[in-house]
């Protein structure tokens, strides 16, 4: 929701960084102030994941030009995991499967070191237990996911939920969802935007990656964007996503085209 | 590969000093004198000498096996000197007579030795070069009619039983090294279990190769007699050089009806430098006779050191209903080799068997399981189950498995799983992404990964091992 004396949390400016050496962000300012839920879309290709992998720090990928603020502190001095405990989320668009190391061992492990980081007391195993069991409640999911390892043999759905499940432990000032709707069948869509618009608070804020307007029939966004070649070209209301199911990506490319051409 | 991986695999090898101490070193080479000499200096009866000769007459019409799938430079079994021991100031009558320069060494090294052993409650033999030095508990143990010390002591003091049971698991002829060991053994652990006895502690024994050039030849023996059971430790260090070393140990093991023996090891000798320079050669046999119907034989390795690693801990599962098990991590790094496995011979009827493999290969290293199931046509109803799982950690090192099985009674039940996976940049930055950093990531990881393995091992080791691998374990209990 757009509040008009909220803050900024995260400004982008200029971004550009490479994969590889093949240029992929080329140059994005965008702006997102707490309590507000972005959606950013776009075609295979236009450098959406790869704007959410490199606000959270994934390391295969280099920062070429521009900057980031993240509650006006440089976002690029921190490591990944130090993003993290500062508060970035990332819902994985392909979540890691971890065999061997037990779900309930990893989230509490997770959760713990956040909380230090915000100076709060860790929760014993004990504690930690009935915490997490009433925040599967949240997301439908069953108490036997908690002995599994991490990720492995979890259907697409469950990976999903595992991700929602992990931003409500962790409650992320800024939580960038990646196609978290891909792969999810309609239950599993309700359930897990459910759980998004729960957690959404003034304090925080959502950016939203997805390819489809699906999603934000759930989830309604505050801001849309749409990505393309790298760049972010255009920016509107929710009713631009809607138009885009209507006429297509090509629309905003040709749009745009036009504009320039004039 | 990432930094955080780099740096937590090229951890400094903490044991890498030298004891500056007196030694009595043989010179190097190797024919009959120096096993006359050997035999000698330890005053050994005429059986043993011969049993060494008569190994070493065989050995000279062997050949270095060439199956393993490593390679290192041909040994000079010449240049080696075949017998190094601490000079004592005068005999040894209890541990506050022992050298306090070895003593420090031990207290480095974290062994559990004098007043520490009684506070882990576990009794040590302690193996330097290629004497035993200290045997802590013995009285204790002598209580119940445990007979735990040195091997070249209980030749004298319990000639029948060494002579009974010496060489019957691992005959004289059995391969290269193990008979290259029977002709040149200096010391080690001799066990002995009698009936009904439940050992009350565990019995550790530690190995430390202290001086360049020389070979170390230990010779274990353990012998747990009907219902009897046992829990034994080992240990093993040396020092830094640029030279190998060759280690060629033989451990044999014994147990009778409804016996019990679990065996462990952590071994971490000197793995060379991060070019492959130095570093042990570990070429070892160990081998367990489960003899007794329902015996029990169970080897646990986590093997981190060793320039090469060339060990099958083995049983022969000959009584009726008897359990062999064998759970192990081997764990390469840099230009390290390990081709490392088991071999469960199934004899006896309804004879059970369970292997736990878990490799984990990093840097340039190259690690191999091999295995051999073999059920024999007497073994009716046998039953094996077997799981390899390899990790690769970065893109340069790999990992093989090579099962043999031979299966010649129709009744058995053979099951062999295998798995390889990966640690890649994407599970560290998943782990990152929720704020948990690369060593902790890493550790939860390969912890995860030998979960298995780990639950076996007693829990001073696990402890150690845990440690070895640069890991901190999540506290599990509240």
């Amino acid at each position: 929701m757009i509040y008009p004396d909220s803050k900024s949390l995260l400004e982008v400016r200029g971004l550009r960084a490479t994969v590889n050496g093949i240029e992929i962000l080329k140059g994005i300012d965008l702006t997102v102030r707490s309590g507000e839920v972005h959606a950013i879309m776009g075609t295979n290709g236009s450098g959406k994941s790869t704007f959410a992998k490199v606000l959270a720090g994934h390391t295969a990928y280099e920062v070429t030009g521009g900057t980031v603020l993240f509650e006006g502190k440089n976002l690029f001095e921190l490591a990944p995991e130090e993003r993290a405990r500062a508060g970035v989320f990332l819902a994985f668009q392909y979540p890691i499967e971890i065999p061997g190391v037990a779900n309930n061992q990893f989230l509490r492990l997770t959760y713990n070191t956040v909380q230090t980081q915000r100076g709060k007391d860790e929760l014993d195993p004990l504690e930690f237990d009935d915490f997490v069991r009433e925040k599967m409640k949240m997301l439908e999911m069953s108490p036997d996911f908690l002995d599994r390892s991490v990720n492995a043999g979890f259907s697409g759905g469950e990976k999903k939920r595992n991700e929602i499940l992990q931003m409500a432990l962790l409650e992320p000032r800024l939580a960038i969802l990646d196609e978290t709707d891909s792969g999810l069948d309609i239950d599993a869509l309700r359930i897990v935007a459910n759980g998004v618009n729960q957690l959404a608070t003034r304090d925080n804020a959502t950016i939203l990656v997805t390819h489809y307007q699906r999603l934000l029939n759930y989830i309604v966004p505050d801001y849309v964007h749409v990505m393309e070649s790298g760049r972010i070209i255009k920016t509107g209301g929710k009713q631009l996503a809607l138009e885009l199911e209507s006429h297509g990506y090509d629309w905003v490319s040709s749009e745009q085209r036009a504009a320039a051409g004039a | 590969m990432s930094a955080v991986l780099q740096n937590l695999v090229n951890q400094p090898y903490k044991h890498g000093f030298v004891t500056e101490i007196e030694s009595d070193v043989a010179p190097k080479g190797l024919s009959e004198n120096t096993i006359r000499m050997i035999s000698a200096k330890k005053n050994e009866p005429e059986w043993l000498l011969e049993f060494r000769l008569k190994a070493y007459q065989q050995w000279l019409t062997m050949e270095e096996p060439q199956w393993p799938n490593v390679k290192y430079p041909k040994i000079d079994f010449q240049a080696i000197s075949y017998y190094s021991a601490p000079k004592p100031r005068k005999k040894l009558g209890s541990m506050d007579e022992v050298d306090p320069e070895l003593l420090r060494t031990f207290e480095k090294l974290g062994v559990p030795m004098h007043e520490r052993a009684a506070l882990a409650g576990v009794a040590v033999d302690v193996i330097f070069d290629s004497v035993s030095v200290a045997t802590t508990y013995k009285q204790k143990l002598a209580e119940v009619g445990i007979i735990f010390g040195s091997i070249s002591e209980a030749v004298h003091t319990h000639p029948d039983l060494v002579k009974q049971y010496l060489g019957t698991v691992v005959p004289v002829g059995d391969n290269f090294y193990a008979t290259l060991n029977s002709a040149v053994f200096t010391d080690g652990s001799f066990c002995f279990i009698p009936k009904g006895v439940k050992c009350p502690m565990d019995l550790s024994t530690y190995f430390r190769i202290n001086t360049e050039a020389s070979g170390q030849f230990e010779r274990t023996l353990i012998i747990a007699e009907e219902g009897a059971s046992v829990s034994y430790l080992e240990g093993c260090t040396a020092p830094r050089f640029d030279t190998n070393q060759l280690h060629a140990a033989v451990v044999e093991l014994v147990a009778l009806d409804n016996a019990d023996i679990k065996y462990s090891t952590v071994q971490n000798w000197y793995a060379g430098d991060e070019n492959g320079v130095g570093g042990i050669f570990n070429f070892v046999t160990k081998r367990g006779l489960a003899k007794g119907v329902n015996s029990r034989i169970s080897w646990t390795q986590v093997e981190t050191g060793s320039a090469i690693t060339w060990k099958y801990p083995s049983c022969v599962l000959q009584g009726d209903n008897s359990v062999g098990e064998f759970y192990s991590v081997a764990v390469t790094n840099h230009h390290q080799q390990a081709d490392t496995g088991t071999k469960m011979i199934h004899i006896g009827k309804n004879t059970r068997s369970t292997i736990v493999s878990k490799g984990i290969s990093a840097g340039h290293s190259n690690n191999s399981y091999r295995g051999l199931v073999r059920i024999a046509p007497t073994a009716a109803g046998a039953r094996n189950y077997s799981q390899c799982d390899s990790m690769l950690v970065g893109d340069q090192c790999s990992a093989s498995t090579f099962p043999y099985i031979q299966v010649r009674n129709n009744s058995a039940i053979v099951e062999h799983e295998a798995s390889t996976s990966k640690i890649g940049e994407d599970q560290l930055f998943y782990f990152a992404q929720r704020g948990i950093g690369g060593e902790e990531a890493v550790s939860m990881i390969i912890n995860g990964f030998c979960k298995d393995v780990f639950q076996q091992l007693p829990m001073e080791f696990a402890v150690e091992a845990t440690k070895l691998l640069g890991l901190k374990l999540e506290g599990s209990v509240g």
